[in-house]
């Protein structure tokens, strides 16, 4: 089910779906401005997961937002580029994102309860994006509905079940199965597993990885909890403070945390096996985005903060393929700028 | 509520009660009320297993809810025949998935809903003699509650100092203006808001998440309580400083005397900071035990389905609960049988006709499932 776009966009079978370059969004408000996602950069291949994590006000919702061009007014794109599928998204008219969303990117919000409308049953609510998107033919809204809910494990049945009657983890994986309606070939989703308890939260991420393994789309799943995409993600950004704290490989950042916040990040939830342990979590809050710190914007909150730290802001150093925003990792750059 | 008459029978000693006050309890008069609580003193086994008598103690506890309409009578039982017990000084996590009633639990324990069968004794007294204004405010403030949304709980018009001071004024009239300040700014400290004189003038809007929780925490410990009822007080919460809400709880456990009933649906934080563990599965008690024990021998299914679902980062991906959906049961007019058998891959034919009573397999770790057995046999997942 690929569009007419892909067509056109040599390579995107094997290469590069999403091209994110500089990419700032401020929130323009009466008392200033906030700079919510400052010159986030990262390319995403087809087929690819990345995990995005960070504290509540970190950007990382603003940066999918951005992504999904979403931002409504005051937050605005300041700066940089979204290159989807060769096309620059910043900028394109609403007509022109409407054309994209669902067919080729589709998002799938936090909280289904209030993503799906509670008076319409989710048939018909997968009916209004078919026809939305030029499906007339009732039959083949028919198909294609109960396949994409066979899909996420769901009786079609429940095409004709208004969204109360489902559970929460029914919700959110019919959710995922409307957003599967046109194969797109990215989906990005906000915490989609929040609302979910263990068990539940559990069987949704397994779903979502065999489904791509299935369908083949890139994923960007943001969520606060680092543990819940340990085993699914490629690779794992961490955001503090607007900016990359560090990205690279899940499993290198899990095992080999290089910036001081992953690493309490890490040491911040408990175990469910090996010895009990005191933790400490990370002290303090995180920064005002409308008044930057001159340095490192997790100095205040730093175990292992320098004189330097405080003064200047420190550049994304490349060690072992791995990006860290931290001067103590100066020296060992690799490579990179 | 005619079934307590009869059941009040197996309280604590009167005496016991008594010596629980602190020394310089307000209202002394109180204390000295659970005089029907002293008919007989048979103690439960939880109380035993703990060595001393249970501060709080519910016995066979039931709450249905009636759902739909004439037409339709159906009976929604979401706490069956549950019994507990919290010690003093101990803090005691409920866990189980959405839907197990466990915040019913906590609302029955907080006397917010009246239980359709059972009884919850507090100190020895039944509460369904618990009456008239004074009693139940003198309850409220020995059993607190906390909120799990910090966000919504709190008025965004007043001042934090504007809720807790009410708070001081109903519940601890004796203080002067001045005192309950100062009792503000104490427990202010006690959970680490400082400079607590400054922190009271904030808005609610100016206190970031966990700021909000400890002032959740902060307005229960001004009113000296005994027992603490925590609604999933740190699901709200970022990662990253849920841990210290959690030290905060065991700190006022060890500093404070207080206990607390962290009611969860994350088992690893339940570990992290609960003495013991009660495991809730469609209303009933599935597994229970100190927390240790429960967790690295997990005996009901459920408890290890539970246990294979917690995301750890430091281990490999486990396999075996792949296969369940995470859906919770239907507790709608529930025919007998064990509640979980539509999702348990050991399940037996007992387990469709005969609901499995909670059974002592261990000392002081029982878990309701026929199949279990007290060696490390049985294993459904993982």
């Amino acid at each position: 089910m690929s569009s007419a776009q892909s067509e056109d966009f040599p390579g995107s079978a094997t290469g590069t779906v999403l091209e994110v370059r500089d990419l700032s969004v401020e929130y323009l408000l009466e008392r200033g401005t906030v700079l919510a996602v400052d010159q986030v950069s990262f390319d995403l291949a087809a087929g690819e997961f990345i995990g995005i994590v960070g504290e509540s006000g970190c950007g990382k919702s603003t940066l999918l937002f951005a992504i999904a061009q979403l931002l409504a007014p005051p937050a605005e794109v300041t700066d940089g580029s979204v290159i989807f599928k060769g096309r620059n998204m910043v900028g394109l008219t609403d007509k022109e994102l409407t054309a994209v969303r669902w067919k080729d990117l589709s998002v799938v919000m936090q909280s289904a309860m209030n993503a799906l409308n509670p008076v319409k049953s989710i048939g018909a609510q997968f009916a209004d994006a078919m026809r939305a998107h030029g499906v007339a033919s009732k039959a083949e809204i028919a198909d294609r509905s109960a396949e994409v809910l066979r899909m996420v494990g769901i009786d079609p049945v429940h095409l004709k079940s208004y969204p109360h009657q489902l559970s929460g983890g029914m919700r959110q994986r019919s959710m995922i199965a409307m957003a599967m309606l046109f194969t797109p070939d990215l989906v990005i989703m906000d915490e989609p597993t929040s609302a979910l308890d263990v068990v539940a939260q559990r069987s949704l991420m397994v779903q979502i990885k065999e489904l791509q393994e299935e369908l083949g789309f890139a994923i960007i799943f943001v969520t606060h909890d680092m543990s819940l995409v340990s085993h699914f993600s490629d690779r794992l950004m961490v955001m503090y403070g607007g900016v990359v704290a560090e990205f690279g490989a899940t499993r290198r950042v899990f095992d080999t945390p290089l910036h001081p916040y992953s690493a309490g990040l890490l040491e911040a939830f408990p175990s469910i096996r090996g010895p009990r342990v005191p933790l400490t979590g990370i002290p303090g809050s995180p920064p005002n985005l409308a008044s930057i710190p001159p340095g490192c914007r997790f100095a205040p909150r730093c175990p292992k903060v320098m004189a330097r730290c405080e003064v200047e802001p420190p550049e994304l150093y490349e060690v072992n393929g791995t990006l860290v925003r931290c001067f103590l990792h100066a020296g060992e750059e690799r490579g990179h700028e | 509520m005619s079934e307590p008459a009869a059941r009040r029978a197996p309280g604590q000693p009167r005496r016991a009660a008594v010596q629980s006050m602190p020394a310089d309890a307000a209202l002394p008069a109180d204390a000295q009320a659970p005089a029907d609580g002293a008919a007989d003193a048979q103690a439960p086994a939880d109380a035993a297993a703990s060595g001393t008598a249970p501060l709080l103690r519910a016995e066979g506890l039931t709450r249905h809810f009636k759902i739909g309409n004439a037409l339709s009578r159906r009976t929604l039982h979401a706490v069956d025949d549950l019994t507990l017990a919290i010690g003093e000084h101990e803090i005691v996590a409920l866990a189980g998935e959405s839907g197990s009633g466990k915040s019913t639990v906590a609302r029955l324990l907080a006397k917010l809903y009246k239980p359709t069968g059972g009884e919850i004794y507090f100190q020895g007294r039944p509460l369904s003699a618990v009456r008239g204004r004074r009693d139940v405010l003198r309850y409220r403030g020995d059993v607190p509650m906390v909120f799990q949304d910090p966000f919504a709980s709190f008025n965004p018009v007043f001042r934090v100092s504007h809720g807790i001071m009410r708070c001081l004024k109903l519940h601890r009239p004796e203080l002067s203006a001045h005192q309950r300040r100062e009792e503000a700014e104490r427990v202010f400290t006690a959970v680490g808001l400082t400079p607590a004189a400054e922190v009271l003038e904030r808005f609610p809007h100016e206190l970031s998440g966990g700021q909000r929780q400890r002032v959740g925490f902060a307005q229960a410990l001004a009113l000296r309580p005994k027992l603490i009822l925590a609604d999933e007080p740190v699901s709200m919460l970022d990662v990253s400083i849920r841990i210290g809400l959690l030290n905060l709880m065991a700190d006022l456990r060890d500093t404070q005397g207080v206990s607390i009933l962290y009611i969860t649906h994350d088992i690893a934080s339940a570990r992290y900071v609960a003495d013991r563990l009660i495991i809730m599965y469609a209303g009933h008690i599935a597994e229970t035990g100190p927390s240790e024990e429960v967790l690295s021998r997990p005996r009901h299914p459920y408890t290890q389905l539970l246990l294979s679902a917690v995301p750890d980062p430091r281990a490999p991906l486990a396999v075996g609960a792949e296969t369940d959906r995470g859906e919770p049961p239907k507790v709608i007019d529930p025919a007998p049988g064990c509640r979980f058998r539509w999702r348990c891959p050991l399940a037996i034919d007992e387990c469709h006709r005969v609901t499995p009573p909670l059974r002592e397999l261990l000392p002081e770790h029982s878990a309701a499932c026929h199949v279990a057995r007290a060696d490390a046999e049985t294993q459904a997942f993982r």
